[in-house]
């Protein structure tokens, strides 16, 4: 028997056989995430019903010396939970209790496999909602919100899952169940809950979580201007933040990207844009009221040649849909494509996009751009063709060549998306070989043996090695303290 | 030549004296001075402004203090990306951004940007803006071991690597020494108003609800409550002078109370005359804090309040506190008092996942060098 089966043997007796996936062609089915072209097939899937059940799972793995990787819904786009061929896949989805609202604490408490939209549905009969709202929320889990520290259309005025969550349990890569933050704010210690948001699953596996909830804008007012061209588009988005006005979103689109959308959903975007911007703005009325006219005017003023203003709830999903449905829009346009997730200083934009252009046509292959604009995070979408020999080689050098831009103007290789299986080579282009291994110190410190989702984030294997303590005369031990 | 001077009387920590000051200037001094004081294994704390050095637990071990008050000033203030790149020492007052802020109120007068983040201070309009962890979204260090780490950058979206900055914000300088960070910044707003209302403690619950049952979004929700007395709530809303005038009203309406653009002298400040204490409480058990017979005062709209603690019966009040405090599932740090008082408290309470912030902090200093004793457990 191999370790796997032994390990496979230890669990189904432990947690039960309806928890355990090891027939071959059900475990095809886990063998990629949101990021199609890579991957793996799992070496074992565990379905636990509760945090002990994840907790003996990860001790299992641990006792065995096999590694694991956590999965929610799988949808993540950096290949973050691209599982481990010679390891464990421990998926969410049995995990989908809404534990508590509590809008008197301005909290809910859920499990990580609940999806991201339940929250928000949980809360609103009480004047609530969670802010974070990335573009796969219908079916997107709150445990890979926290593993990725996702983000959406609106953190440029409420910021990201990082700031939305008080409080975790977490399965340690030890397999031990600790509490990282809580239901008050400020936790004493060192904030291990903000350096787990975020850690793609290398720190441990979130088995419940409570989140802030957000009380409801009292106004939400939806403007979709169309410009001539991207700069135009710019120097409007530009305009607003000068103006001192932080709209609930700002997005963009340019021409092939909403050719795209039109051709999907027909969103009925004005035609004959160079560009779109989606701005929204959202609290007190009479606040919302003073800035949307100036918001509108800025537009004007930048070149919008066309300005639609939501008139109810339906249009303003109208003016959504075009934008949230733009990755997978591009399918209509084009066989294959890559979904690019960088960020630059807002203010680069237009220069940036220029460069991308340039780019793109050095290279013959066409890029759509998305973005969230407000705050300098691009979604260009790589358009190409598999079946034509040469061109996914190329769309992977645009690709590429647009993150080399991003670093260029002094940016991130990611926003949203993460670094996972994906982007960990890039990871040297911003960081030191210093601030790389700073940040494996943090690492090592929840799992020296490296078991929790390795190959991820770090570019290369790093061990860990012994931590070189030296007891002092006078210092207390931990055995004195309790 | 040794990159610092000997120490004077004035450079105590805590009530303990140090050996040696060094003030470097840049990031490359600072990495110099710590790779000389990982070969001459000095014990270090770092000071910034000096304004909250009697923080925590005295130090078990001092040799070497790292002043920062020569690393100051804005590196960069990209106005068009709402960012600013700031050294350590700069003063968190009088930082002049233009029609900009960085939405972080210092409690205390002559706190630097470095001391404010490594103590993870926050002021009443933590309500709209969040804390330091929230606003950071980059910073420089030099570990204990001397070299020099970047984590986050100069974007406020940015999912690269490890968070860090959040590790190091509120570690009271045990993880090595914070040169540099980079901050998202807010418009100023243009108009803001203070709405007040006074009332007695067993109202103060219901008038909170109130203020959240409005969608008026304000900036911040204080309390002060003297230790006997009735118990004055305090609402800001900032915006533009409609939107103002129109929230402003509405808050008038539902406290009965009265709008104000004069900030009360205890706004922003601690209420504590020697011993102080930070209480964190669900929302909802706020009101549970008002009726303990000490003075109680901040951000009831998050729930984050300050304790002033008599000294005569500072222990049995620290107890009673935090056992409310955690019983409602928060806690309550004692975050100064004097030496004989600090001897007989426990000063941080109960702390959860002590092992991992051990191994945390063996890993970034393994020597113990870094404020040896001054953070929860002992680290």
């Amino acid at each position: 028997m191999t370790t796997l089966d032994v390990l496979a043997a230890r669990l189904r007796a432990e947690l039960g056989a309806d928890r355990i996936v090891n027939d071959r062609q059900e475990l095809r089915t886990y063998e990629c995430d949101g990021l199609a072209h890579y991957k793996v097939i799992p070496g074992l899937v565990v379905l636990p019903r509760d945090a002990a059940e994840c907790a003996r799972t990860v001790r299992a793995c641990v006792e065995a010396g096999v590694p694991f990787v956590a999965r929610g819904s799988g949808t993540g786009l950096s290949g973050g939970a691209l599982p481990h061929a010679e390891g464990v896949l421990i998926v969410t989805s049995k995990m989908r209790a809404i534990v508590e609202v509590a809008p008197d604490d301005e909290r809910a408490v859920v499990e990580p496999g609940v999806i991201n939209l339940h929250v928000t549905r949980a809360a609103t009969p009480h004047g609530y909602y969670y802010a974070p709202d990335p573009s796969s929320q219908q079916i997107c889990s709150i445990g890979g919100n926290v593993a990725e520290n996702s983000g959406g259309a609106h953190c440029l005025k409420y910021g990201f899952t990082t700031n939305h969550v008080t409080g975790a349990q977490v399965v340690t890569p030890d397999g031990e169940l600790v509490e990282l933050g809580g239901r008050a704010p400020d936790t004493p210690g060192y904030d291990l809950l903000g350096a787990f948001v975020g850690s793609e699953g290398t720190l441990g596996i979130a088995t419940r979580v409570t989140v802030r909830l957000t009380r409801l804008p009292e106004s939400v007012r939806t403007l979709l201007a169309a410009f001539p061209s991207t700069d135009q588009a710019g120097a409007a988005t530009s305009a607003i933040i000068a103006a001192g006005v932080v709209p609930a979103a700002i997005e963009m689109m340019d021409a092939l990207a909403i050719e795209a959308a039109e051709a999907a959903v027909a969103c009925g975007y004005p035609a004959g844009a160079g560009a779109v911007l989606i701005v929204e703005l959202d609290g007190p009325a009479a606040e919302v009221g003073a800035q949307f006219d100036q918001v509108t005017a800025l537009c004007e003023a930048n070149g919008a040649f066309e300005l639609r203003i939501a008139a109810d709830p339906a249009e303003r999903a109208l003016f959504w849909k075009g934008r949230k449905s733009a990755f997978a829009a591009v399918g209509r346009i084009s066989p294959d494509y890559i979904v690019q997730d960088g960020v630059i200083p807002r203010t680069a934009l237009p220069e940036v996009l220029h460069r991308i252009g340039e780019v793109s046509r050095a290279h013959g292959v066409r890029v759509a751009n998305v973005f969230h604009a407000g705050d300098g995070n691009l979604h260009p979408l790589v358009l190409f063709d598999d079946a034509v020999p040469g061109e996914a080689e190329r769309a992977e050098e645009v690709s590429g060549a647009i993150i080399d831009l991003c670093i260029e103007y002094g940016g991130s290789i990611t926003g949203e998306h993460g670094v996972g299986m994906d982007k960990a080579r890039y990871m040297p282009r911003m960081f030191t070989d210093d601030d790389l291994e700073t940040m494996h110190l943090l690492r090592c410190a929840f799992d020296p043996a490296g078991l929790a989702n390795p190959g991820k984030i770090f570019p290369t294997p790093r061990l860990c090695g012994e931590v070189p303590r030296r007891h002092r005369a006078g210092e207390p031990t931990p055995a004195d303290l309790f | 030549m040794a990159l610092w001077t000997d120490a004077t009387d004035a450079d105590t920590v805590a009530g303990v004296p140090a050996r040696f000051v060094a003030a470097p200037a840049s990031t490359e001094e600072a990495a110099a001075v710590l790779r000389d004081a990982v070969r001459d294994d000095l014990a270090v704390v770092v000071r910034g402004g000096g304004t909250k050095l009697d923080w925590g637990m005295p130090p078990r071990r001092l040799d070497l203090i790292v002043d920062t008050r020569r690393l100051t000033g804005v590196v960069e203030h990209a106005a068009g990306d709402l960012i600013v790149v700031l050294r350590a020492g700069t003063p968190l007052d009088g930082l002049d951004l233009a029609g900009q802020q960085l939405a972080l109120d210092s409690p205390v007068p002559g706190a630097t940007v470095g001391g404010a983040v490594a103590t993870a201070t926050s002021g009443p309009r933590r309500q709209l803006y969040g804390t330091a962890r929230d606003l950071l979204i980059g910073m420089t260090v030099v570990r204990p071991d001397g070299r020099v780490a970047h984590a986050g950058g100069k974007v406020v979206k940015n999912v690269a690597g490890y968070d860090l900055g959040k590790l190091f914000t509120g570690s009271y300088g045990t993880l090595g020494l914070i040169t540099e960070c980079a901050f998202r910044l807010h418009p100023r707003p243009g108009v803001s108003a203070l709405v007040l209302r006074t009332a007695p403690a067993t109202e103060i619950g219901a008038l909170l609800a109130a203020v959240r049952a409005e969608q008026v979004v304000p900036s911040a929700v204080e309390i002060d409550a003297p230790a006997e007395g009735p118990v004055t709530l305090a609402v800001l809303v900032e915006g533009t002078a409609t939107g103002v005038r129109d929230r402003a009203a509405r808050l008038e309406k539902v406290l009965g109370g009265q709008a104000t653009d004069e900030f009360p002298s205890w706004w922003g400040r601690y209420p504590w005359d020697r011993v102080g204490m930070k209480l964190t409480v669900p929302l909802s058990h706020v009101p549970d804090l008002l009726t303990a017979g000490v003075a109680i005062r901040g951000s009831a709209g998050t729930g984050v309040l300050y304790a002033d603690a008599p000294v005569e019966s500072a222990p049995t009040v620290v107890e009673r506190l935090r056992a409310t405090a955690v019983r409602a599932g928060g806690h309550a740090v004692v975050l100064t008092a004097p030496q004989p008082v600090r001897e007989i408290v426990d000063m941080w309470g109960p702390v959860a996942g002590l092992t991992l912030m051990r191994r945390v902090k063996d890993r970034f200093d393994p020597g113990h060098r870094f404020a040896p004793g001054r953070f929860v457990g002992g680290i």
